[in-house]
């Protein structure tokens, strides 16, 4: 105990001492604790935990937090070595968790309920990332369009998996508009075959931008605005892996919970890493566009007023989950403390070492 | 002696000269400089645009030729598939042909609407591709592919025309670079144009990537090729190609002018514009023309700076011509003033020592017959006449010297003449008598004298004579020496004497001079007083305790002008304490600096504030009062005054000290 108290004491010297800019001392004592955590945790734990994850699509800033905490040591501090898949269409995390190939993925709130129904997968939402819609509906100011209302005998192109909260808006506003497959690529809007389209805020928006389109020529419908906020990106696993050691999904949430945070505090060092993964993977893209990405990841995943990085709503929660089964997308909603455990929240300590 | 100025001498006329001629030089060569630079970039600006836009031009028709190529095989099997209905068999060996027909074409298909070609199918797409040397035939089409939601299928059928797609890598995920021409196709069924489905043709960009890549313009000026999203199809920076378009590009440097030139690009418009940085690192020249089939944009951009290359080599040579040409043409001109002023400037030294004095320096010899020469010349001679003017002037001065001491000489031997001793009569107590001459500078004309004729008679007399100087001095001392001579062998009245004097001065007087005289005797015993006058200034006689008024005067003119000129004597008798002033004229025309006379009213008045003193006080007092009128101004004549103060009869007892009673 002693010991405890002299530690404490150089600490607090060290502080005082300190007249560098506030955020070094800040920064000092928070590696410090996490010093001090990791060495419990590792004390606690005999080795690290081998752990796979799979992001729900291909490397972008989308993921920025995971990679940065795998190449920043977060994860290894919480005692976990882990393995990040490469997600994409050809990597279904549904099938990956199912057979027990990765542990934890991500995928949207939406995407998890519907594969819950669909599929029967006992999907837990172990924290929730994204607290704010980044899909978003683009119109051209050209083809008339200002509200919602005006989308009323125009032709709108949707994808098939994210059509709920566009239909929820035409519903709203009564309109019916011809809708279109929309394809992997924004080329259907470009070249004018239809007048509005579906784009991810953070990807599809600022690739119209940078293909030659000007912002005020452009309609943005943003669905937090119209009452239809769907929190998109959480952490998942099947409800064996929460129950068979909950303290690893804490471990897992929290070095990712690290890793975002140092990724926003770091941007170009959180985008260097992200760019090594985007040219191992071999994808068009570029850093002008991952920084977009990555800013607006920041938008949605602390928007004003958002609850700690991790929660998820119960409000949240039933309105997606209400309005995916009144539309037919699933059949029933899951019990509330069934589908989502906050695993942000502190370990308890009789679970340490477990 | 005053020195010249230091800065004078520090900046030397050659120095001026040189600094003049070279800034007028400097800016003319800097007019014709910037005139010359302004003109050849703009020259230079318009022969890169000419030579950009013909290398583009040449490019774009090369790929245009390719692509409008490639356009003309969908575009009639398209029609094919509208004319007739195809079996399966020759469906296939269509596509195949389209293939062989045209080597530009990697692979082709012809996909069909669901169960559009075949109701039993949903999917029907034969598909045929170059491998190697062969033509394989596959089917598009499956649970995981549905063609009828890709870009290649989808844009032509909305947009209801042929479509070329964006660039984009081929499905092995190889590296080359491939672009799909689609055309749609429909059919008349019961006389409505339904669509049917896409016609393709897939072109490989290999050859296009090649041909712009060897495009290069100056240095490090090369061409790239944009899709019309903006996105690089080619470009020198690999990694840029099929990842980052143009706009990605002014987003990641700020930079929005680049992003207007790629809207301008995207949008098929052709331009030549400037650009800092992003492209090369440093300010470059872009042109850029469309590719109209594809609409597509090929630029071709060079550095400014290799543009410019050669004439800001040339630029920079004639500046170090130019500026080591004015060094030396400075040098030049210092040089030449130098030689020229040469002369000028041992003129200057050889002036200096003139104006000190040395006017024996020998100035300098010049040959040259220009305005240096003339100005050599000129102080050449005007050092002689110098020189002899001083030797004049000094021997002039010498002379006056010589004379001016022959003069004061003069002056004393006349005022040697002038009885000087007062009093001059101390045994008589009948009367007081001082008399006192200021000479002016010059020698002068004025006289007074008395004497005693016999144990009873005073003679006095005053005199001026006309004119000044040494004649006029040798004129008085013969009237004076005439006049006592005359009045002393007795017998003769004043008149008398002056009848003798006048003819005496007239015999030998060629000079025509003469003198004006007072003369008198008096019986100092009886006071009696008979005097003569010959054109004198009337004396001033006070009675005892009265004013002093002018002495009435007999007629007679000056002496020295008719020798057979008459004077009359009049006679008056002096009682004890009268006093009678005599005075020239110097007295009563001295002026003051205004040039007023002192006149006889305010010799009057002062005789009046000291009529009871002796008579050298009053001459005193005379000359004082004369003086302060004077107020510093010179005196031009002489200035003689003569006061006599009559006691009365002496008698045994009388104390000659005691003031004579009234």
């Amino acid at each position: 105990m002693s010991g405890f108290f002299e530690f404490c004491n150089w600490l607090c010297c060290l502080t005082t001492m300190n007249q560098e800019p506030h955020a070094h001392r800040r920064w000092l004592l928070v590696g410090l604790v996490l010093l001090s955590g990791t060495l419990a945790l590792k004390a606690a734990s005999a080795d690290t935990q081998p752990v796979v994850f799979v992001p729900q699509w291909e490397p972008q800033a989308q993921f920025a937090g995971y990679y940065v905490a795998v190449e920043k040591g977060l994860y290894a501090r919480y005692g976990l070595a882990v393995t990040v898949l490469r997600g994409g269409p050809d990597q279904p995390i549904g099938r990956l968790l199912q057979e027990g190939q990765a542990d934890f993925a991500t995928t949207f709130l939406t995407s998890a309920l519907e594969k819950r129904s669909r599929d029967g997968l006992a999907l837990v939402n172990i924290a929730q990332m994204v607290q704010r819609s980044s899909l978003l509906l683009v119109a051209r100011k050209s083809s008339g369009i200002c509200s919602p209302a005006d989308l009323r005998g125009k032709t709108v192109s949707l994808w098939p998996d994210f059509a709920v909260q566009p239909k929820a808006l035409f519903r709203k506003f009564g309109v019916e508009p011809r809708v279109l497959t929309q394809s992997a690529t924004i080329n259907l809007f470009l070249r004018g075959a239809v007048d509005a389209a579906s784009g991810m805020w953070y990807n599809e928006y600022h690739m119209l931008i940078n293909s030659g389109l000007e912002e005020k020529d452009l309609t943005i419908f943003f669905y937090d605005q119209f009452g239809l906020n769907f929190p998109e990106d959480g952490i998942y696993c099947l409800a064996p892996t929460l129950k068979q050691n909950p303290a690893r999904c804490r471990r897992f949430v929290q070095a990712s919970i690290a890793g975002w945070q140092y990724a926003f505090q770091h941007p170009e060092e959180a985008l260097d890493i992200v760019m090594r993964q985007v040219t191992a993977a071999n994808r068009p893209t570029n850093r002008v566009h991952q920084r977009w990405m990555l800013n607006r990841m920041k938008d949605i995943m602390q928007p004003p007023g958002a609850p700690p990085m991790g929660t998820l709503t119960e409000a949240d929660y039933l309105r997606v989950a209400r309005e995916l089964k009144d539309v037919g997308q699933i059949d029933t909603i899951p019990a509330w403390n069934e589908f989502y455990e906050n695993c942000a929240l502190d370990i308890p300590t009789d679970q340490l070492g477990r | 002696m005053k020195t010249a100025p230091s800065t004078f001498r520090r900046t030397s006329l050659a120095v001026k000269l040189g600094f003049l001629v070279l800034a007028g030089t400097s800016l003319v060569f800097a007019a014709a400089f910037y005139y010359n630079h302004i003109l050849s970039r703009r020259n230079i600006l318009r022969n890169a645009e000419t030579n950009a836009r013909n290398l583009a031009g040449a490019t774009v028709s090369r790929i245009e030729a390719v692509f409008n190529g490639v356009e003309k095989i969908p575009g009639y099997m398209a029609l094919c598939m509208e004319q007739c209905v195809w079996t399966r068999a020759d469906l296939i060996a269509l596509i195949r042909n389209g293939v062989m027909a045209n080597p530009d074409i990697f692979g082709s298909t012809m996909a069909f609407e669901p169960y559009a070609f075949d109701p039993q199918s949903r999917f029907f797409a034969p598909y045929c591709c170059r491998r190697g040397a062969d033509i394989r035939q596959s089917w598009l089409g499956s649970d995981q592919y549905q063609y009828f939601y890709w870009d290649w299928y989808i844009l032509p059928k909305e947009l209801r025309r042929p479509v070329w797609s964006e660039p984009y890598f081929d499905e092995g995920g190889g590296k080359v670079i491939m672009t799909t021409y689609s055309v749609p196709f429909y059919r008349t069924i019961n006389g409505q144009r339904q669509f049917q489905g896409i016609v393709t043709a897939d072109i490989a960009l290999d050859w296009l990537v090649k041909m712009v890549s060897s495009v290069s313009y100056l240095k490090t000026g090369y061409a790239f090729l944009i899709s019309r999203n903006g996105v690089f199809v080619t470009h020198p920076d690999k990694s840029l190609i099929m990842r980052q378009s143009i706009f990605d590009m002014a987003e990641g440097t700020t930079n929005a002018p680049v992003r207007q030139v790629g809207l301008a690009m995207v949008r098929g418009a052709t331009g030549f514009v400037r650009l800092e940085s992003p492209f090369l690192g440093k300010t470059s020249w872009l042109y850029y023309a469309p590719l109209k089939s594809p609409g597509w944009s090929l630029g071709v951009l060079f550095p400014e700076d290799e543009l410019f290359a050669d004439a800001q080599r040339m630029g920079r040579n004639i500046l170090l011509i130019g500026v080591v040409g004015f060094i030396g043409l400075f040098l030049i001109i210092v040089l030449i003033s130098a030689v020229v002023t040469r002369p000028i400037r041992a003129l200057a030294r050889t002036t200096a020592e003139i104006a000190r004095g040395n006017l024996d320096i020998k100035l300098p010899l010049v040959q040259s017959h220009d305005e240096v020469g003339e100005l050599s010349y000129a102080f050449e001679n005007m050092r002689v006449a110098l020189k002899e003017y001083i030797a004049g002037l000094t021997e002039a001065t010498a002379a006056r010297e010589r004379l001016e001491s022959e003069l004061k000489i003069a002056r004393t031997i006349q005022m040697s003449f002038l009885p000087k001793h007062f009093p001059p009569f101390p045994e008589q107590a009948e009367f007081d008598l001082y008399a006192r001459l200021e000479p002016a500078k010059q020698v002068g004309g004025d006289l007074y004298d008395f004497f005693l004729l016999d144990d009873q008679h005073l003679f006095f007399s005053i005199g001026d004579v006309s004119d000044k100087g040494v004649p006029a001095a040798l004129f008085m001392a013969v009237t004076k020496t005439l006049m006592k001579g005359i009045a002393m062998q007795g017998g003769l009245d004043p008149a008398g004497v002056l009848e003798h004097v006048n003819k005496e001065l007239c015999m030998e007087n060629d000079s025509m001079m003469f003198v004006t005289v007072f003369c008198a005797m008096l019986n100092f015993r009886t006071g009696e007083m008979i005097y003569s006058n010959a054109g004198h200034n009337p004396p001033l006689i006070r009675r005892a305790g009265g004013r002093p008024e002018e002495l009435p005067l007999p007629r007679g003119i000056i002496l020295g002008t008719f020798a057979e000129t008459r004077y009359t004597t009049a006679s008056l008798t002096l009682h004890p304490g009268d006093t009678l002033v005599l005075y020239t004229d110097g007295v009563t025309e001295a002026m003051n600096p205004r040039q007023d006379l002192y006149s006889v009213e305010r010799l009057r008045e002062t005789v009046t504030a000291v009529s009871d003193q002796t008579p050298e006080t009053i001459v005193d007092a005379i000359f004082r009062s004369v003086r302060a009128y004077a107020a510093g101004a010179p005196q031009s004549d002489d200035i003689t005054v003569l006061v006599l103060h009559y006691h009365g009869a002496w008698y045994p007892g009388r104390d000659l000290n005691a003031r004579p009673a009234d």
